[in-house]
């Protein structure tokens, strides 16, 4: 793009006037930076901070922080502004980033694509962020909680709400199996009595024919017990 | 030793029928058979279910934990051996001579103390209404184990999906899930709130649960004891194995098995009352449950087994417990350190996972020596491993908030959760099954139930009135009425009861008229260890541990723990003290169980003085000049 600019003013406005306009291009690409410095700092107006913990998140698989790394956040970044803002074609140059540490932790700025010099307020970028927050943690194998935005609260994720409470049906289980039980053991019980009164009835002839019989001689056992003939000293009325 | 006669009291005695014991079965009017049990196992069985509770669970480790396992431990045994074991033998034989429930056997001992039976069924009545509300609690959560993930694992959203429930946040989610989802508790005890639906339908199924087990009497309870009383054995040996594998399970146990001198005299009365309401005896169950014995019965070897496994499973729970705490312990510990590792790792932006748990102090110690100021700002908690041992809970605050928190950090929670809570479940069961023979029995002794009434109908009524009765604590306010309850029925009536029972037998009875009862069941008279402790040993131990605790208990103001998120130390508990007409409800609640000793003794005095009009219908009278032979032929058409 340099050269071009170059070639281009020198063919358009001779040769000193080329000289002028390259020594100010000079002086920008100097001073770019210089500029881009003065936007993007620690606790900039209109910057994040971001904060990454690869170990937590990965543990052995953790792959190093570098700069390709770092490119690769700006291109992210560049791609959740243009998904956001459909228009505009945000570049990586449209992403600056500073102040980085070992943590790993920076500082980052978004720029317009129409002017280097104007920055884009926090909100918007704020709702960049939060649209295509599924992808950038994914392109980075992190989660909400390993790479954060600080001051962009993740969404929580809306409960599981099934329609029946699970402990409604292992309950419907339970009271159902006792229920059966109980009509199943109360049938059995009255046809136990009703087939008991049968019986009754056919021998119960019998039975008092033998009471009657009674004690002879104690020989016979089966009688009943005569408490006439008890040793009545040890019992005393009230 | 003829040392009973001089003692005992020169009150006009009751006659016992002394013949052979094949009459003494048949209940002459209704002719039906006393129920027998189907072999020893199950008689064995359902007393040691009905003796270990969750009492053994969850307050034997606390007690352990607060004096220090070694010291607790002595003062534990010694109670069992001088006032548990003897108790628990004078129950399960004077139930297996006289065959009859509490209140029938102890008119037969003597009409003048038939209130002590009177009293055990009261307090049977009472125990079981809020014993099986702890049962339903424990159903509660049983039913919401079967989740992914555990419903007390993490907190609610609140209504517009922002955040988490503001009262979860500032406390745990356990104790949300506990105080709010499970009770929903109101901040103090005069506001009642309304029925909580579900809590109703918990307590709905615990009752027919109950009500299934008792519908054929010691037939059905018979067979159920086969699961109750086991499996919580089962699932204690399946803790232990998985708890000690766990991170933190050693300084857990070391906790429990610290030495330490017994200074503390609250210790002696802590063992005394525990291991007596850990034998369940004075409610009456006992009694019942060995009337249906034969009685060629050893009962003395019956009643050591008992005790002695009682404490045996008191202790053997312990350890799974315990080392469980120490996990929780050490699980809070580190989450503690890794706060403030993250804390320090992001405001020096030092790099991620230099500092860990091994290596925290260093650092820690390095950061504080070179930037003081900023480390301070950062408001580190102090984490301290023997601060999060020294936290100890008991009762329902150890099973539905410690324990649940723990659980949740083991691998697999589902499955520990469910197999905890059905022997939660297993042994409240087991335990209601006697609270509820302690009412029934009596009742049908007493021969309230109209004959043409089935058992099966009469039981369904009973649970159904005790279902209903209960609904109060289903209110929003219902735990706090279950602490009363707790506190002031389940106390001090057992040991007067059990006062009174001792001194009947032994003094009112005859030590040498028992030492003949259990000569004639158990085939030998008992030793002289028994007879001292009767006599003398266990009554004085009652009295004293009686006095103490009453005592203990006035000092204490009557006070009460409140969940109150509007308070100012939230989480904390707002402690309250009790409305004035709470206060009297508490008194009523200890006085009235007992107040039918004095008045029956007093009634039957004044029966006695004003003519020979002794209509006692309990008595069975047996008129000795009756020849059985006639009553037959009068009663054929």
């Amino acid at each position: 793009m340099i050269s071009y600019v170059f070639w281009g003013s020198l063919a358009l406005s001779g040769i000193k006037e080329g000289m002028l306009v390259w020594i100010l291009f000079l002086l920008c690409q100097v001073g770019a930076p210089a500029l881009a410095q003065d936007l993007c700092q620690r606790d900039a107006p209109n910057g994040y901070k971001v904060r990454i913990s690869l170990k937590t998140a990965l543990g052995e698989d953790a792959y190093e922080w570098n700069q390709s790394e770092m490119f690769f956040f700006q291109a992210t970044m560049a791609f959740a502004m243009r998904r956001h803002f459909q228009m505009e074609t945000y570049n990586v140059d449209n992403i600056i980033l500073c102040v980085q540490t070992s943590r790993v932790s920076f500082w980052f700025v978004v720029t317009s694509p129409d002017n280097t010099t104007m920055l884009i307020p926090k909100a918007d970028v704020e709702k960049a962020v939060r649209m295509s927050r599924h992808r950038i943690n994914n392109a980075f194998l992190l989660s909400d909680r390993t790479l954060e935005f600080l001051g962009i609260y993740p969404t929580l994720a809306a409960p599981v709400n099934p329609d029946t409470p699970p402990w409604l049906i292992v309950f419907g289980v339970v009271i159902g199996a006792v229920c059966v039980g109980i009509i199943a053991l109360l049938i059995s019980s009255l046809l136990q009595k009703r087939r008991k009164e049968k019986g009754m009835t056919e021998d119960g002839q019998d039975e008092e024919d033998m009471q009657v019989k009674g004690v002879e001689n104690g020989i016979n056992l089966d009688g009943t017990y005569n408490r006439g003939f008890t040793d009545d000293d040890r019992f005393t009325k009230l | 030793m003829q040392l009973c006669c001089f003692l005992s009291l020169s009150l006009p005695r009751a006659g016992l029928k002394q013949g052979p014991s094949e009459h003494i079965d048949n209940d002459h009017e209704t002719s039906l058979p006393r129920p027998k049990w189907n072999n020893k196992a199950e008689y064995l069985l359902t007393c040691i279910g009905f003796a270990v509770g969750v009492g053994n669970v969850w307050r034997f480790p606390y007690l352990c934990q607060i004096y220090g396992g070694g010291a607790f431990l002595i003062p534990y045994l010694i109670a069992l051996v001088f006032q548990g074991l003897p108790l628990l033998y004078l129950e399960l034989a004077i139930g297996q001579r006289l065959r009859m429930g509490s209140i029938g056997v102890w008119n037969s001992i003597s009409p003048y103390l038939g209130g002590v039976g009177v009293a055990s069924m009261v307090v049977s009545f009472c125990v079981s209404l809020f014993y099986n509300t702890i049962v339903a609690w424990v159903l509660w959560y049983l039913f919401n184990s079967f989740q992914e993930p555990l419903p007390w694992s993490q907190c609610p959203l609140n209504h517009n999906n922002t955040g988490y429930v503001e009262e979860c946040v500032e406390s745990t989610p356990v104790n949300y899930f506990w105080y709010r989802k499970t009770l929903n508790i109101t901040p103090n005890m005069e506001t009642s709130g309304s029925l909580q639906w579900w809590m109703v339908v918990s307590l709905a199924t615990a009752w027919s649960i109950v009500y299934i087990c008792f519908i054929r009497g010691i037939e059905t309870i018979g067979k159920a004891v086969y699961v109750t009383a086991t499996f919580p054995y089962l699932v204690l040996t399946i803790f232990l194995v998985r708890a000690l594998t766990l991170p933190g399970a050693y300084e857990g146990l070391i906790y429990l098995f610290t030495w330490e001198i017994l200074k503390n005299p609250q210790v002696w009365l802590d063992a005394a009352t525990q291991i007596f309401f850990s034998l369940s005896v004075a409610f009456g169950g006992l009694i019942s449950f060995s009337s249906y014995n034969n009685q060629k019965n050893n009962c003395e070897k019956d009643a050591v087994l008992v005790g002695v496994i009682n404490s045996a499973t008191s202790i053997y729970a312990s350890i799974p417990i315990f080392a469980i705490l120490g996990f929780k312990a050490h699980t809070n510990y580190v989450s503690c350190l890794n706060g403030n590792i993250l804390a320090l790792t992001n405001d020096f932006d030092i790099s991620d996972m230099n500092i860990t748990v091994e290596n925290y102090e260093q650092w820690f110690d390095s950061l504080n020596g070179t930037h003081p100021s900023r480390v301070s700002d950062l408001n580190l908690k102090t984490c301290d491993l023997q601060t999060f041992l020294d936290q100890s809970a008991s009762g329902t605050g150890l099973a539905f908030i410690v324990f649940t928190e723990a659980v949740i950090s083991m691998p697999g929670s589902q499955v520990w959760a469910v197999l905890f809570f059905i022997m939660l479940f297993s042994l409240g069961l087991s335990s209601m099954f006697g609270n509820l023979e302690g009412v029934l029995t009596p009742l049908h002794d007493l021969k309230l139930v109209p004959k043409w009434m089935p058992n099966e109908l009469f039981t369904a009524i009973i649970c159904l009135l005790l279902f209903l009765m209960a609904l109060i604590f289903c209110l929003g306010s219902g735990n706090y009425w279950l602490e009363i309850f707790n506190s002031y029925v389940g106390s001090v009536p057992f040991l007067i009861i059990a006062f009174f029972e001792i001194i009947a037998v032994a003094y009112i009875y005859g030590i040498g008229r028992f030492s003949d009862d259990l000569e004639f069941m158990t085939g030998h008279r008992p030793n002289i260890f028994w007879k001292v402790c009767w006599l003398v040993i266990s009554p004085l131990m009652l009295f004293v541990v009686l006095v103490a605790y009453v005592a203990v208990q006035a000092q204490t103001p009557p006070t009460y723990a409140a969940w109150n998120p509007d308070y100012v130390n939230f989480p904390d508990t707002e402690v309250l003290p009790y409305p004035d007409w709470v206060f009297a409800i508490c008194v009523l609640l200890s006085s009235v169980p007992v107040i039918s000793i004095p008045l029956v003794a007093i009634y039957r005095l004044i029966c006695c003085m004003s003519g020979r009009h002794s209509k006692d219908s309990l008595h069975n009278d047996p008129n000795p000049y009756a020849n059985e032979d006639y009553v037959v032929e009068r009663a054929r058409p």
